[in-house]
């Protein structure tokens, strides 16, 4: 009995401790501007220059919090949604921060961000301006989606890297005709799969076919370009260009990637991110030369220009309208001097990153790896339109629902009719 | 003995308020728990019931939607297919793990040293973490890495998490993977409280093995039967961390059971309101079947099954 009794009032002690110390932490965040910025490649780079930004700014700390990059959506929606966001956070720009706009959720940073945005390839920081005032900066590199290729099995096969789509066909009958997965895709992960669709229909019809769907257009999905876009998937599929076991494939455990480097796949279309991942965990196969890259082929008949890339123009920083006058100013100080500063476009450099930033060709030359690096940085460069992922260019309702669709239409069980049928109806 | 005889009256007359004639610690040590489970479990409960009828993206201001989710979800052939996984899920879990867990359970529950040994082996799944477990099988069925590749056995090679028609099956056999221990561990111990005299009396009646299975230990299991259903059911409809990891509802929509609908509703495509109304649907069906099973079972009445021993 007195065991229990004091058992009782211990838990209602360390209750009352619980409570004490989650209003602790709220009182503490409130005292400086905070930060969220997600994890994974360049985290290690933002993590230098925020503790470089406080040292040698010391009346304008700013508190930094990394989160993890599958639930920084949901995070940072909660946070936003309940007034209690952080004075400066990550986004991926597109149909989330045009919600934030028009929501006031966040502010107009174009003063702060004018010298920035000068520098910054136009068709990445277009993607942060929206009706005509910069509501978010580009903060670390540029990432566009391009096919990687393992030389060894290109020449074993007797193919080049394709040109046109045509000839992507041809080379996917030759490649299978010597035994390997023609194109290795990691249907699993979802994502990749947007890859194909944007390519093809921006090939196909120009990034206009997809700007009728951000616009809401009725029926923009049943575009004849955006149909046609759809069937060559299913005519890729239907050849065996991505093999019989794609289902399953996942990419954030790189088994994608690891397939062409171990020559059981001969290609693939992924983010620029693929090279050091490659570098990372199969040294010998990049060091040695036998992997290559093209950018995505023209579509014969097709209107769009064939230097538009997709992929992510660069992940971004936007001020939250909830932080008080005091914690915009050392943000927006933050984000005039410290954001791709010639610092941290060293940084980028360093690591084999392409800063989104004009310019910089001179620096480039010279650094390991700087054939690949030059190539990128000129693509991206040379791009007249840079189209963001659409999983994250549209709001999360029709973002969901294409990744499922688009799930059914390469696994067969769906037409591409019955494809544009289900979309049209969420515009 | 005097003595203690005057003292422990002495003692219950000080205190002597009718309340204090029962047993046990006073029901407000009971407040600090009951303010935890309301507070987070009663007033979520509530918020999630008017939260249906809202709509809301989870950023903006929540309107007022009347019936309007309702309609919507019910019509939804994405949610339909959802509940009618989730029934397949449940029943098929309750078919696969309950014979499995029965039988391991009643095995352990033997007293001999290889038992405990293996008993302790088959317990170890239930220690680890789903997101581990899930992770973990997503790497042992790669077709192209998995252990098809390692063992040099094709027929493991097969698309297992990425064809529509498979997928289901893996997700069925990890969660028994998972689960059947902690439900052979209930049947252990249900089964070690059968007094060993029935069965001495029984084998003296010339009984078998099978017959001293079917005659003593199921009916004396009765309980254990009902408790570890419950559990099994409830739980069914509630599966989603392993789900999620291991296959994220695809390939399309083959493994996207109702959890996993509403998350994906919710925080995925922000319908808020057509999530909390799949979660009102899930907490309706998981208490019904919770108290029917206790309800028909009669188990609320607990009588002893000791009766003449």
């Amino acid at each position: 009995m007195n065991f229990t009794k004091r058992a009782g009032a211990a838990a209602l002690a360390l209750s009352m401790v619980g409570i004490l110390a989650a209003c602790a932490g709220g009182a503490r965040a409130d005292a400086a501007p905070s930060i969220w910025t997600v994890g994974g490649g360049s985290e290690p780079m933002v993590r230098a220059s925020l503790i470089d930004w406080n040292e040698s700014n010391p009346d304008k700390y700013i508190e930094h919090e990394v989160i993890a990059n599958d639930v920084f959506k949901e995070r940072i929606r909660i946070a936003l949604g309940s007034d209690t966001p952080p004075t400066i956070f990550h986004n991926w720009s597109g149909g989330p921060l045009r919600e934030y706009v028009e929501n006031n959720q966040v502010v107009d940073i174009s003063a702060a961000a004018a010298d920035l945005i000068d520098r910054v390839i136009p068709s990445v920081a277009a993607n942060g301006i929206i009706d005509g005032n910069v509501y978010a900066v580009p903060y670390v590199q540029a990432a566009p989606v391009m096919f990687f290729y393992n030389r060894e099995v290109f020449d074993a096969a007797g193919v080049s890297p394709p040109t046109t789509f045509t000839e992507l066909l041809e080379a996917v009958d030759a490649l299978q005709d010597v035994g390997v997965i023609p194109i290795s895709l990691a249907a699993g992960s979802r994502w990749p799969l947007l890859m194909w669709i944007q390519y093809l229909s921006d090939r196909i019809g120009g990034p206009e076919v997809f700007n009728a769907v951000l616009d809401g257009e009725e029926g923009a999905w049943s575009h004849p370009a955006m149909v046609e876009a759809l069937t060559r998937i299913q005519e890729l599929v239907d050849r065996g260009a991505f093999g019989d076991a794609f289902g399953s494939v996942m990419a954030d455990q790189q088994a994608d990637t690891a397939l062409v480097a171990n020559g059981n796949a001969a290609m693939i279309l992924q983010g620029a991110w693929a090279f050091p991942n490659m570098l990372g965990s199969s040294p010998e196969f990049v060091e040695s030369g036998y992997l290559g890259w093209f950018a995505f082929p023209e579509v014969e008949g097709g209107v769009g220009d064939v230097r538009n890339v997709v992929g992510n123009p660069s992940d971004f920083l936007s001020v939250s309208a909830a932080s008080t006058p005091e914690e915009i100013e050392v943000a927006e100080a933050f984000i005039a001097q410290n954001v791709l500063n010639d610092d941290r476009i060293e940084d980028l450099l360093s690591i084999g990153a392409i800063p989104p930033i004009q310019g910089i060709r001179d620096r480039i030359v010279g650094r390991p790896h700087d054939d690949f690096m030059l190539w990128k940085y000129d693509l991206v460069l040379n791009a007249p339109h840079f189209q963001l992922s659409w999983d994250q260019a549209l709001d999360g309702a029709r973002a969901q629902a294409l990744l499922d669709n688009l799930s059914q239409l390469f696994l067969s069980q769906i037409t591409p009719q019955d494809f544009a049928t289900t979309m049209d109806a969420l515009q | 003995m005097s003595t203690a005889t005057t003292v422990g009256p002495a003692r219950t007359r000080r205190a002597d308020r009718p309340a204090r004639r029962q047993d046990g610690p006073t029901p407000l040590m009971a407040v600090p728990a009951l303010a935890f489970f309301g507070f987070f479990a009663i007033v979520p409960l509530f918020g999630v019931l008017a939260l249906s009828f809202m709509s809301w993206d989870g950023l903006g201001d929540m309107t007022f939607a009347g019936l309007d989710n309702w309609q919507r979800t019910l019509a939804n052939p994405t949610t339909h297919n959802a509940m009618r996984l989730t029934l397949m899920v449940t029943v098929a879990t309750w078919l696969i793990q309950t014979p499995i867990s029965l039988l391991l359970g009643v095995f352990m529950a033997g007293h001999q040293k290889y038992r405990a040994l293996l008993g302790v082996l088959y317990f170890l799944p239930l220690l680890f973490s789903a997101t581990a477990v899930a992770i973990a099988f997503r790497a042992l069925l790669d077709p192209n890495f998995g252990m098809g590749q390692a063992l040099g056995l094709p027929f493991l090679a097969q698309d297992w998490i990425g064809r529509p028609d498979l997928a289901l099956y893996v997700v069925l056999f990890v969660i028994a993977w998972i689960f059947v221990p902690f439900h052979s561990l209930l049947y252990q111990g249900g089964a070690r409280q059968i007094p060993a005299s029935m069965y001495e009396a029984a084998t003296l009646d010339g009984a078998g093995r099978v017959k001293q299975f079917f005659h003593i230990t199921l009916p004396q299991l009765k309980y254990t039967i009902i408790t570890s259903s419950t559990l099994m059911i409830v739980g069914s409809l509630t599966y989603f961390d392993l789900v999620f990891v291991l296959t994220g509802g695809g390939p399309g929509f083959a493994t996207r059971i109702l959890p996993l609908d509403m998350y994906l509703t919710g925080f995925r495509a922000h319908d808020m309101g057509g999530a909390a109304v799949s979660g009102v649907i899930l907490i309706t069906v998981g208490l019904t079947v919770a108290i029917l099973l206790n309800r028909l079972s009669g188990a609320h009445k607990m009588e002893s099954q000791m009766e003449g021993i």
